[in-house]
């Protein structure tokens, strides 16, 4: 059993702990908690250890594991890892370990189901990033959907069940498509492994363009890019505040990942052909993102828009099609992660104490809640992308390789110049955010009662906050990791598209 | 000294105060002295540090300078571009040449005075204020630790960006101090007024940090821009005349000019120019101490260093594009001019000096858009330092009124409105005293004061070019000559209604000499209002310019581009290089005719006979309306409510929010849901009337194992079962579609 393979479904023992140990008592409660935390932390240790045995030297998979599954249709077990996925199964086992902490005393019902589904979550999520197999992939994929639809459900606010169908439905019937578009590519070339199919595209290359469509439906639904986010709003506001970090740190990461993962290295020629049109989406996205976060009466809800404006400028760096645009935008998902997702948790804080999320009753929290404050102005200076902190890097990254990006036509700057507005925005509704909850006099008396947090949540804020600094001041390291495999892609994508002429 | 301990030196002097922040945030917050102390020995610090750079900068030949003017340089490996294995790299680093030799003697030096001055100002040693995010007269302030941490990382950022040797980390401190300014300017972030129009500190922090944002969004634009033409963001590399000859191969010498207007739109944001000055009025809601740190020393002088440390670009954009100049040099002189008629109708002693910094950042501006590099630099070091003397004079009044205040229990009277102060001169000696060097500084009264030497370059700057043929500086002569009246006219008037005549409420009668904390700061800064003026007296100007150091300002910090100006001009993208002007009696009569003229125009309407307590200001009755649109302003905060902030709330709350998202996205998602429903349900009676009970029996087992679930789930599970046959069906879709080959005829369709 190699390495990969135990990083994914290690979660799985800690469901079976779980399982064995409940006896339904408060007691049998709290050693599930601390089974599930277990687990996830050990899973955070696998996969540093998969880092350490990363060689970032070579631009192809590595620690490879592949067998048979159902020969005869060509469908395999096969894992890989490679600089495009390294970050982001990192991003999953941090996310999951800290919202699995995060959880602690916000979920108070169904203890033992709550983190069985967790746990579920996190299998499901590093078998995206780390499965080459479409088949085994879109198990994977489809897999993710379920426990985070009764994550949701059960333990979500109050439009739970609307939330929760819209969410599933939506991701689903765009999950179709694709689903299509795979049994073509799978049944033209026998095979259903990934770099099987990029050798042999000249099969479906015919296809292509109605493939990338399957495929980029499915991803900018997840994403989601612009006019496909309507579910993200719902899902975030009520889902609970694990449900919401898990979501926006690495659910999203899922549809831009698919993206470079797949529609990228399958479909070059209509990746340059869609090119524009998808930035031109994820502008859209920035600007309209940004816009509806502004009249937003209640904290979660903006948190939750904001994400729409920042995929959008993931999006754009991704299909600026150029080395820096790629890693800025597979970095500028890392940061969003780690910025919203610390939002969601701070919102989450707020919640388990006051019940409510409205804006209008809040403010001067920061007399109440001194360090917790200064907290959450760093983290909201991150997500406005301030330099020295994560969101700066990955967005000037980004506006570097929009401006250079001849993919996106002769005038690649018009692009980068409305992206910018977005980053305006981002600083009016953030800052008008912080100020609401934060500044002011604190003239509501149910604030007063306000505890400032406790040890726990400041470990969860520090973990977030070491790698909002550490990519801030010192990224090399994380583009270090991606470079090769990138420049790989980037070359592929270009030769492609010059044997095509 | 060795290169390198220069250089060690050179990364130590913003790296001090940045440290000092870490500090006092994690450790000794709860410990205000500690604190405190902690922030003075490390700017401190920086200052000793910086003089001996500079002084050892001071010492080089000019000669060698103007060959390898970037005489310190060390820089580390810090984001990958292009291809990480070959290592091109984005490189983070420092380097002094003489521009920045300058600013490194004057910026943490005037820090340092800002920093020991902020403890007596928040009243260190007296009890403790109760309240915390509003203002304790008299009593310590309870946040002084954060206020301390903050102060620290704003100087933190400003050096960062004096040493920066490229354009991204400059970005950084500039963005560092963006922050800074937003907190400090909200420190009091609980503060409430009776007056409902009366913007809060909070709300005036983020109207800083919004405004300002703006223009550096744009900047960041044209960093990305910068990178994209030179390949490089180090200003040595990218600004040599090699660099440049290579961008302007490249994309022309107009788009260049282009470059250097979305750079220089960062400044406009920074240095309040107009239209993006709104900001900067309002940032006085923030202790005094950060309004001489955000107007003097830092903030809005970096928006000025940063187009004359980019100057040989905007130099070459200009000679491609002359609008560039026109729009540059345009902003400045209006701005100089507006600014300076709004301080003249204001009551507040900081209103006045708001103004009056953005009258003249106008100047500095101004003096880069007709080409004025020396010049525009002379005056940013003079005007640091009177200005940030002028501040702290002015927060040493406010202080004094604050104590008459507490001694006479009246806390509805106005500390700040200069109507109600007069005969603080007797009181207040030691502030008088400074504050009237400031303020002749200020006014550029002669021969004396560091302002003549330096406003007088702008001015015979622009009247060489004007008499050489160009229109445009000629009427920038004009604007500017005029504006410079109106300082000296609204800084005697200052003076007048604060200082002389008599007391005009309790407040003013019972105010007191600050302490020492606060007047030692004035006294030292005072000495460089007056002396740094001395660094730069024209050679040829009569007896003095030969007898002090042959204009030893102009000659230096030329130095810096001198060398690289020459070969641009030799390469034909520029018309000349820098010069030396020819000395001309015209604009220093011009000069002394306004500064003289303004200062007594000042005594005679204010000074002569100071205003009695109740007595209207002298100006309401001849200007009339005029007055009452100068007090207000201009009227433009309530222009850009009407044009730009009331219809965007408009627009992302109706438009875009109700009728977008939740109208059209979200009602076609409900539509397309509801069809499928109806649909459903016509399925559901089908389904109930055509097939029998045996469906109905594994329906129930199907129930029985999802029990769990099942008191969230009521009613939903026939929708599961829906999507899993619409799973099933379309598998069967695609299966046979492939097997019968009609996709292949669909694809071949559509293309």
């Amino acid at each position: 059993m190699g390495i990969l393979t135990i990083v994914t479904f290690l979660p799985l023992l800690g469901v079976l702990v779980i399982l064995i140990a409940n006896r339904g008592d408060k007691e049998s409660e709290n050693s599930i908690k601390w089974i599930a935390l277990g687990t996830s932390i050990v899973t955070f240790i696998v996969s540093l250890i998969v880092l350490g045995n990363f060689d970032k030297g070579v631009s192809g998979l590595q620690m490879v594991e592949k067998a048979n599954w159902i020969p005869s249709w060509g469908i395999h077990y096969y894992l890989g890892i490679d600089g495009l996925s390294i970050l982001m199964l990192l991003l999953t086992t941090f996310i999951s370990m800290v919202s699995i902490a995060a959880s602690w005393t916000a979920i108070q019902h169904q203890i033992k189901q709550y983190y069985i589904f967790m746990l579920l979550m996190e299998v499901g999520m590093s078998g995206v990033f780390l499965a080459q197999d479409l088949f085994l992939f879109y198990v994977f994929w489809e897999f993710t959907l379920i426990p985070m639809y009764f994550l949701i459900g059960i333990w979500g606010g109050k439009e739970r069940i609307y939330a929760s169908i819209k969410f599933f439905l939506y991701t689903m019937a765009g999950s179709l498509l694709m689903l299509l578009a795979i049994l073509y590519m799978g049944i033209t070339n026998e095979t259903f492994a990934l770099p099987e199919l990029i050798e042999g595209r000249a099969a479906f290359a015919d296809a292509q363009n109605i493939l990338f469509l399957g495929f980029a439906i499915a991803f900018a639904i997840k994403v989601p890019v612009f006019p496909f986010h309507s579910w993200l709003p719902d899902a975030h506001t009520q889902a609970p505040t694990a449900g919401s970090i898990i979501l926006a740190g690495v659910l999203l990461k899922m549809g831009t990942y698919g993206f470079v993962r797949f529609n990228l290295p399958l479909f070059p020629e209509a990746s340059i052909h869609y090119a524009p049109a998808i930035a031109v989406l994820a502008i859209i996205g920035i600007i309209y993102g940004a816009l509806v976060s502004l009249p937003q009466k209640d904290v979660k809800k903006l948190v939750a828009y904001s994400s729409v404006s920042h995929l959008g400028f993931v999006m754009l760096g991704i299909f600026s099609l150029n080395e820096a645009g790629i890693q800025g935008g597979i970095l500028q998902g890392v940061n969003h992660g780690l910025s919203t997702g610390a939002l969601f948790f701070l919102v989450g804080v707020l919640y388990e104490q006051r019940h409510t999320r409205l804006f209008s009753e809040y403010g001067g929290v920061w007399k109440a809640m001194p360090v917790f404050s200064v907290l959450a102005l760093i983290v909201t200076l991150s997500s406005m992308g301030l330099p020295g902190l994560n969101g700066f890097v990955g967005e000037f990254t980004i506006l570097l390789g929009s401006m250079g990006s001849p993919a996106l036509g002769p005038h690649p700057w018009i692009y980068t110049a409305f992206a910018t507005t977005g980053v305006i925005l981002a600083a009016v509704y953030l800052l008008w955010m912080f100020q609401r909850v934060f500044m002011g006099p604190l003239d509501n008396p149910k604030n007063k009662a306000l505890k400032d947090i406790n040890t726990r949540e400041l470990v969860i804020m520090l973990s977030f906050l070491f790698f909002i600094i550490w990519i801030g001041v010192a990224p090399s390291g994380f583009f270090g990791l991606m470079d090769s495999s990138v420049a790989h892609l980037v070359s592929s994508v270009g030769t492609a598209v010059v044997a095509g002429h | 000294m060795t290169e390198q301990t220069l250089q060690l030196l050179t990364w130590l002097i913003p790296a001090m105060p940045l440290l000092s922040f870490f500090l006092i945030m994690l450790f000794t917050k709860h410990n205000k002295t500690l604190s405190w102390l902690l922030a003075w020995a490390a700017i401190i610090a920086s200052w000793v540090m910086g003089w001996i750079v500079a002084f050892d900068m001071f010492g080089r030949d000019v000669d060698h300078l103007a060959e390898h003017p970037t005489a310190i340089h060390s820089a580390v490996d810090w984001l990958p571009f292009g291809d990480y294995a070959k290592g091109l790299w984005l490189q983070m680093g420092v380097a002094v040449d003489p521009l920045t030799a300058v600013m490194l003697f004057a910026i943490p030096f005037i820090i340092a005075m800002i920093m020991i001055y902020s403890v007596g100002y928040h009243n260190y040693g007296q009890p403790e204020g109760q309240v915390r995010g509003v203002p304790n007269h008299g009593q310590e302030e309870p946040l002084l630790s954060r206020f301390f941490a903050f102060m620290s990382l704003f100087a933190g950022g400003m050096l960062t960006l004096v040493v920066a040797d490229n354009l991204l980390l400059l970005f950084v401190g500039w963005e560092i101090m963006g922050f800074c300014s937003y907190a400090l300017i909200g420190f009091w972030y609980a503060r409430n007024y009776d007056d409902p129009k009366k913007i809060t500190p909070r709300k005036a922090g983020i109207k800083a940090f919004i405004t300002t944002r703006i223009a550096d969004v744009v900047m960041l634009l044209g960093i990305v821009y910068f990178y994209s033409v030179f390949g490089t963001l180090n200003f040595s590399e990218a600004l040599s005349a090699h660099g440049l000859e290579a961008a302007a191969t490249a994309v022309g010498p107009a788009m260049l000019g282009v470059m250097a207007l979305l750079l220089f739109t960062g400044t406009v944001g920074k240095s309040a120019q107009f239209p993006l000055h709104v900001w900067l009025p309002d940032a006085m809601e923030g202790p005094t101490p950060v309004s001489a740190v955000i107007h003097a020393a830092a903030m809005v002088s970096a928006g000025v260093y940063m187009i004359v440390r980019i100057f040989p670009l905007i130099a070459v954009g200009m000679e491609g594009n002359p609008n560039v100049g026109l729009i540059i040099g345009g902003i400045g002189a209006f701005t100089a001019f507006m600014a300076a008629t709004i301080a003249v109708a204001q009551n507040d002693v900081k209103g006045v000096l708001a103004y009056s910094t953005i009258s003249q950042l106008g100047y500095m501006v101004a003096a880069i858009g007709i080409g004025a590099y020396v010049a525009a630099a002379f005056h940013l070091i003079t005007h640091a330092f009177f200005k940030a003397l002028l501040f702290l004079g002015s927060g040493s009044i406010i202080h004094g009124m604050e104590h008459g205040a507490g001694h006479v229990h009246d806390h509805h009277t106005d500390p700040q409105d200069m109507r109600n102060m007069g005969g603080l001169a007797k009181k207040m000696p030691k502030t008088f005293w400074t504050f009237v060097i400031g303020g002749f500084a200020l006014s550029g009264f002669p021969i004396l004061t560091a302002g003549f030497w330096s406003k007088d370059e702008i001015l015979a700057d622009a009247f060489f070019q004007s008499s050489h043929g160009d229109a445009f500086a000629g009427v920038v002569f004009w604007t500017l000559a005029i504006a410079a009246l109106l300082t000296a006219f609204y800084t005697m008037r200052q003076i007048s209604l604060t200082f002389l005549g008599e007391p005009r409420t309790p407040l003013a009668e019972h105010a007191h000499e600050s302490n020492n904390y606060m007047t030692i700061p004035l006294i030292l800064l005072s000495i460089f209002a007056v002396a740094a003026g001395w660094a730069g007296i024209p050679e040829e100007f009569p007896i003095l310019g030969p007898m002090v150091n042959n204009n030893f300002f102009h000659h230096y910090v030329g130095a810096t581009i001198e060398h690289s100006l020459s070969e641009l001009e030799h390469a034909g993208l520029l018309a000349h290089g820098l010069e030396t002007l020819p000395f001309n009696w015209f604009p220093l009569a011009t000069s002394l005719v306004v500064a003289l003229g303004g200062l007594f125009l000042g005594w005679w309407v204010y000074g002569r006979k100071p205003l009695k307590s109740g007595e209207r200001d002298p100006l309401i009755a001849p200007l009339g309306p005029l007055h009452q649109f100068l007090q207000n302003k201009w009227y433009w905060d309530e222009l850009y409510q009407a044009v730009f902030i009331n219809p965007t709330i408009y627009f992302s709350e109706v438009i875009v929010y109700e009728i977008m998202d939740k109208g059209l996205i979200d009602g076609t998602l409900h539509l397309i849901a509801r069809t499928f429903y109806t649909i459903g349900g016509y399925v559901k009676t089908f389904e109930q009337r055509v097939i029998s009970d045996g469906v109905d029996w594994l329906k129930d087992q199907f129930l029985a194992m999802t029990k769990e679930f099942r008191q969230l789930q009521t009613g939903r599970i026939q929708e599961y079962t829906l999507v899993s046959m619409l799973i099933a069906v379309a598998l069967a879709v695609v299966v046979l579609a492939i097997n019968y080959g009609w996709f292949n005829q669909l694809f071949t369709i559509i293309p």
